[in-house]
């Protein structure tokens, strides 16, 4: 038995939506998180490895109702070919961030020592910052985040979660 | 052949089939309108571009063929706006052609530039904006078949004005290629068999139908399905005139403003077999105590809308005739006496309480549209408004031509009804085609009077003139203390109004007027306005308050 508003059994799923990659079609996808108030943590899009065809990995909070439904709807779109819930599957999730920190002569090795645990990269250094990438999962990448703060972050982007399955199984054969 | 894409567009709505459009030209669509006397479509010129709308949704709905508007950039445009949201709601398929500024003017604010792909983004099934002739062919051809398979829906083509000037070599696209939409139309034969199952062991069943069984002109498989297995059935107000009403099997609307005896019906089934219905709230009210005892079998085209607000216990997706085709040999014949009998112990209670305006000597709405159903046989297209007056024909109006009621359902667009009623004329015009309306919806788009009388349709309109906006006063008065705050009309001498355009208009004040007022407008040629000067503070009951479950009602008050 489903039944469509159950607003208890929360969770975060991530979703990957290939879609023809036709003018309007990421505004569409955009209004319909909007318009039907579903609640979207990130959402990245990109090429596939299929010419004319985006990728795009949603993150959202929702019930497992809600989530049938985002996915019916996404599936409305003329544009959306395929949609595939990835929560549960064994999936190598993972996010970029640019950070720019606050740095000078005093500090730049202690930062350079927290960079290098990370195992992240310095790409850019100036007279009073240093410019961090990291790849990793959110978790990862919050952790830098945090540890940097007190130095004085200046700068911040990050991509939000981009995902695939591992092995064979890839969503837009199914 | 070298066509601009002007001639392009004329030439794949002719393709398309298309007989007719309802418009109003404007500077950015002149190029297109200049070249359409070479071609046989009928223009329908509208007084204004939410009429053309609703015309070419009327017209949709009552030929079931797609329905075609035409606007101009801008104001044109946001004019189609509510028209094209009524008719995506209740999955009406139109083509709307927007003009636009030159595809290098774009985005610079220019005069009579308004983004309506954008706009319409969320009200339309698919849009499309087409910036150079060659493209236009295949939008076109996208956008019909769109809008008429799967669940129907709106769908807008915005043309610049260099496409629509531009030359190009002309080839018609044979075939569509959208691999992001396959609507499924066959339903799933294992659960099909146990629907079947279920419908077999049911003893309480109910039917409700919405207009999915219009759309997919099902009337007879629903009607065989009903009978052979004998279960009742009640209807949304859009899924009115799919059965035959006279049929006693037939419960009528249920929901909000549903008799009771649907509604009763309806709470204490158990099984309910929806079919090309979305189970709207108007219907289930809060969906969490709808039918409480019943499992739900719901068949649509659209997967979105299973489950979305109700629980489903048993899902198919597919084609209501498809569906049905496959269901009935699988379903046993049966008999259910005993529980019709209970819903037609509730049926005779539900006649006690209409007795009084039966009997009573005031004007009142009921009256007015039962003598009208009389009058027509049940027989007419007919074309209702949205409020008090459209609850009235659905309670009273025995619909038993298939598809004979228009009305505004899921966006409840007051103002629809007359210039929908102009696209159900041109669509149908061997069909009696009667206008119901109130005072305040009619006056939103009474300019179409004009249009009516230029095209000589011989429209019937009944207006109910309470002097109200009368559904929202019902409610002031059951839920907010009497404040009667800007529902009060002052209105023109309508039948005075309706002589200014050349129509027929008789004012009808008395009960016993009514029954002649009628028969003369029907021995009237051309088009016909009844102002009926109803009584002013009458309710529409039964009334389910919001939020209650559908068997709570506020009943018809057996003394007036």
């Amino acid at each position: 038995m489903t039944c469509a508003k159950e607003y208890n059994n929360h969770s975060r799923r991530t979703l990957v939506v290939l879609m023809e990659d036709k003018p309007g079609v990421l505004s569409n996808v955009s209004n319909l998180f909007r318009r039907r108030n579903y609640n979207i943590e990130s959402l990245t899009v990109g090429h596939s490895e299929t010419p004319g065809i985006s990728r795009m990995t949603v993150v959202v909070y929702a019930s497992d109702a809600v989530l049938e439904q985002v996915s019916k709807q996404l599936y409305k779109l003329i544009h959306v070919t395929k949609v595939t819930d990835i929560t549960d599957d064994d999936a190598v999730i993972r996010e970029l961030a640019l950070i720019r920190v606050h740095a000078i002569s005093t500090n730049r090795a202690e930062i350079k020592q927290l960079v290098d645990i990370f195992r992240a990269q310095i790409i850019d250094v100036a007279h009073d910052s240093m410019t961090i990438e990291i790849t990793g999962t959110e978790d990862k990448v919050d952790s830098l985040v945090e540890i940097l703060r007190p130095f004085g972050i200046k700068e911040l982007t990050r991509t939000g979660r981009v995902a695939m399955v591992r092995g064979s199984t890839t969503p837009n054969r199914g | 052949m070298k066509m601009n894409g002007a001639q392009i567009i004329w030439e794949c709505l002719v393709r398309e089939g298309v007989e007719v459009v309802f418009g109003i030209t404007g500077g950015k669509v002149i190029p297109l309108y200049h070249e359409l006397p070479g071609f046989p479509i009928r223009h329908i010129t509208m007084r204004h571009e939410q009429a053309a709308a609703h015309a070419a949704d009327g017209y949709a709905r009552a030929t079931g063929r797609v329905g075609v508007c035409v606007a101009t950039s801008g104001p044109g445009a946001t004019n189609l706006v509510t028209g094209i949201a009524n008719a995506q709601m209740d999955s009406v398929p139109i083509v709307a052609i927007t003009g636009q500024v030159a595809s290098g003017e774009l985005g610079t604010d220019a005069f009579q530039e308004v983004d309506i792909t954008g706009i319409t983004m969320p009200i339309t099934k698919h849009n499309y904006l087409v910036t150079r002739a060659s493209e236009l062919a295949q939008a076109l051809r996208e956008a019909f078949h769109i809008a008429r398979s799967g669940h129907p829906g709106a769908v807008l083509v915005d043309v610049t004005v260099d496409a629509q000037m531009g030359q190009c070599e002309f080839a018609y696209p044979e075939r569509v290629n959208l691999p992001g939409y396959r609507p499924h139309t066959t339903g799933n034969i294992r659960q099909v068999t146990q629907a079947a199952e279920m419908i077999n062991k049911a003893k309480r069943p109910v039917l409700m139908i919405g207009r999915g069984v219009i759309i997919a002109r099902a009337q007879a498989e629903l009607l065989e399905l009903a009978e052979k297995a004998q279960i009742p059935v009640s209807t949304t107000l859009l899924g009115k005139s799919a059965i035959p009403e006279s049929n006693p099997l037939c419960l009528g609307m249920g929901g909000m403003h549903g008799e009771a005896y649907a509604n009763l019906a309806l709470q204490q089934a158990d099984l309910i077999i929806g079919i090309g219905t979305r189970f709207d709230d108007r219907f289930t009210s809060a969906a969490h105590t709808f039918a409480p005892q019943a499992k739900i079998i719901h068949v649509d085209i659209d997967p979105a809308e299973i489950a979305k607000r109700v629980r489903v216990d048993l899902p198919i997706v597919g084609d209501a005739l498809n569906v049905l085709r496959e269901l009935v040999p699988l379903v046993q014949e049966a008999r259910h006496d005993e529980w019709l009998q209970v819903i037609e112990g509730w049926r005779a209670d539900s006649r006690e309480h209409s007795r009084h305006w039966e009997e009573g000597d005031a004007l009142v709405p009921q009256y007015v549209i039962r003598s009208l159903c009389e009058l027509t046989q049940g027989e007419a297209i007919m074309v209702s408004d949205v409020g008090q007056n459209q609850m009235w024909e659905a309670q009273y109006y025995i619909h038993n031509r298939f598809g004979g009621l228009i009305s505004s359902g899921g966006l409840g667009t007051m103002g629809f009804a007359l210039p929908a009623s102009i696209g159900a004329q041109v669509g149908r015009p061997e069909c009696a085609v009667w206008v119901v309306a109130g005072d305040g919806g009619l006056q939103m788009t009474i300019q179409e009077l004009a249009t009516i009388m230029q095209e000589r349709l011989p429209v019937k309109i009944a207006l109910l003139n309470n002097g109200y906006l009368g559904m929202v006063r019902q409610w002031q008065e059951f839920f907010f203390e009497r404040n009667y705050c800007a529902t009060p009309l002052l209105g023109p001498d309508f039948a005075k109004l309706a002589e200014a355009y050349g129509i027929a208009g008789i004012t009808v004040c008395e009960k016993e007027q009514v029954g002649a007022a009628l028969e003369r407008a029907m021995q009237i040629e051309g088009p016909v306005l009844i102002d009926f000067r109803i009584e002013q503070e009458h309710n529409v009951f039964p009334m389910v308050p919001a939020g209650r479950p559908i068997h709570e009602m506020i009943r018809r008050p057996k003394q007036g």
